[in-house]
């Protein structure tokens, strides 16, 4: 099977990834750069557990051929942390919120949640059901991921 | 096993020549949201897959002597475009209801017509917005109304060796009004059980003027209700008249029994909501 060697700046470094060309950016991420935050649910675009955020926008990693990443800015559940540790507003409000049980879906909503308010520092409650609509969670707790996507957004307007 | 190989032609011109030289084996993959599912699912499988994402200069909404749409266009673009919203209704509508936001951001309008579903979000919009198709291959483009572009499910006119640019709308239609309805189960992640899309012109004395009613998952291909809309024709949107409208609509389609809904809840669907469409889309009109 033919390799490509793909070059892209992922959770602020630069970096290269030297992979089958068939693979996904999801396998990728999990295989090559051993990141596990983006999970396998589905395969197929429907459950959004292997949410990332690409030049911005969230995306399906399992979806993204990794030829098509050459040159753009990928981040993960495992970047959006401060670099001393501490945790990003949306982590720190899942936790609070009992925004998470099994944890399957739970890096996928925070990044659809992330692309949000990246965007949009002041949504609707409305607004946050759409950002994660895309974002099946087995446990069926929807109702503390709103809580929390809403109250982080809550802390991210209050540190401005 | 799944085993191809990739190219990612930067532009128009390349992408030919990958054609040319790669033939029927060779898959042109846009978004990739269906592709690579197919892919997956061993429903397809390519000996070469040719990127159309490197043609960003097919990524565009504009308006000058009508509305342009490149066909690598991506549904979120169209959601989030005021224009499109406040004047071509429908397919803000038939956008923004496609998968979920994550889907939305990498597919495009030109995968949904050319992926031919007969539950296309975008179909029933473009249909009534009367939207003409630029087709490009080695020997030049041509153009093919929307109305004769599809020939069965997964079908249409395009050649093998031919690439979508453009949707071309009439500048005609800012005078319309029009709206889109998804039915489904869910709100997300889900394919339509029925789609109607309707677009009206109002005289002064709010008698139309000329209507298109598109439907969806109404036949294999999208179709035009063309008995409804000649029947509405100069006639005020009074409730019996609608009601008639949707009941002849009903009445053109030839849905089939199947997984997500059976013939007799689809005909029911239409005799419904083409009047509710026709009311939603007279009153974006007035409110234009």
């Amino acid at each position: 099977m033919k390799k490509v060697s793909i070059s892209f700046t992922l959770n602020g470094d630069a970096v290269t990834a030297e992979v089958p060309v068939t693979w996904t950016l999801l396998r990728t991420l999990r295989e090559f750069f051993e990141l596990t935050g983006p999970k396998e649910g589905c395969g197929v675009g429907e459950c959004g557990a292997c949410t990332v955020i690409i030049d911005g926008e969230a995306v399906n990693s399992c979806l993204y051929p990794v030829p098509e990443v050459e040159g753009k800015t990928v981040t993960t559940i495992e970047g959006i942390a401060d670099s001393d540790g501490s945790l990003h507003p949306l982590q720190d409000s899942f936790l609070k919120n009992n925004g998470v049980q099994c944890g399957f879906c739970t890096s996928g909503m925070i990044m659809s949640a992330k692309a949000l308010l990246d965007r949009n520092p002041d949504p609707t409650e409305d607004e946050i059901r759409t950002s994660i609509a895309g974002n099946l969670c087995r446990c069926t707790g929807y109702v503390q991921i709103v809580e929390a996507i809403g109250m982080a957004a809550e802390t991210v307007k209050q540190k401005g | 096993m799944i085993d191809y190989d990739y190219r990612k032609p930067e532009n128009v011109k390349e992408v030919f020549s990958f054609l040319k030289d790669y033939g029927p084996k060779a898959t042109l993959i846009a978004g990739g949201t269906d592709v690579m599912v197919k892919i997956r699912n061993r429903h397809l499988s390519p000996e070469v897959l040719v990127s159309l994402r490197g043609l960003e200069e097919l990524r565009y909404i504009t308006k000058k002597k009508g509305y342009h749409i490149g066909a690598m266009t991506t549904h979120g673009m169209l959601e989030h475009s005021d224009m499109v919203r406040t004047e071509l209704s429908a397919l803000h509508d038939g956008a923004s209801r496609v998968g979920s936001v994550q889907i939305r951001n990498v597919a495009t309008v030109g995968g949904n017509i050319c992926n031919a579903s007969p539950s296309a979000d975008t179909a029933g919009p473009l249909l009534v917005l009367d939207a003409t198709l630029i087709l490009e291959g080695p020997d030049g483009r041509r153009t093919v109304p929307i109305v004769d572009f599809f020939t069965g499910p997964s079908k249409t006119v395009r050649q093998q060796d031919e690439i979508l640019i453009e949707f071309d709308i009439p500048e005609e239609m800012s005078g319309f009004g029009s709206a889109y309805w998804k039915h489904s189960r869910r709100k997300a992640m889900d394919l339509p059980i029925l789609g109607v899309a309707v677009a009206v012109r109002l005289a002064d004395d709010e008698t139309v003027s000329d209507v298109r009613i598109g439907l969806t998952v109404a036949a294999p291909t999208p179709i035009r209700a063309y008995k409804a809309e000649e029947f509405l024709m100069g006639k005020r949107l009074d409730d019996d008249v609608l009601e008639a409208a949707g009941r002849i609509a009903s009445s053109e389609s030839s849905p089939r029994d199947s997984m997500r809904g059976k013939e007799w809840y689809r005909r029911d669907i239409i005799h419904v909501f083409v009047p509710r469409m026709a009311r939603l889309a007279a009153e974006r009109l007035r409110n234009q």
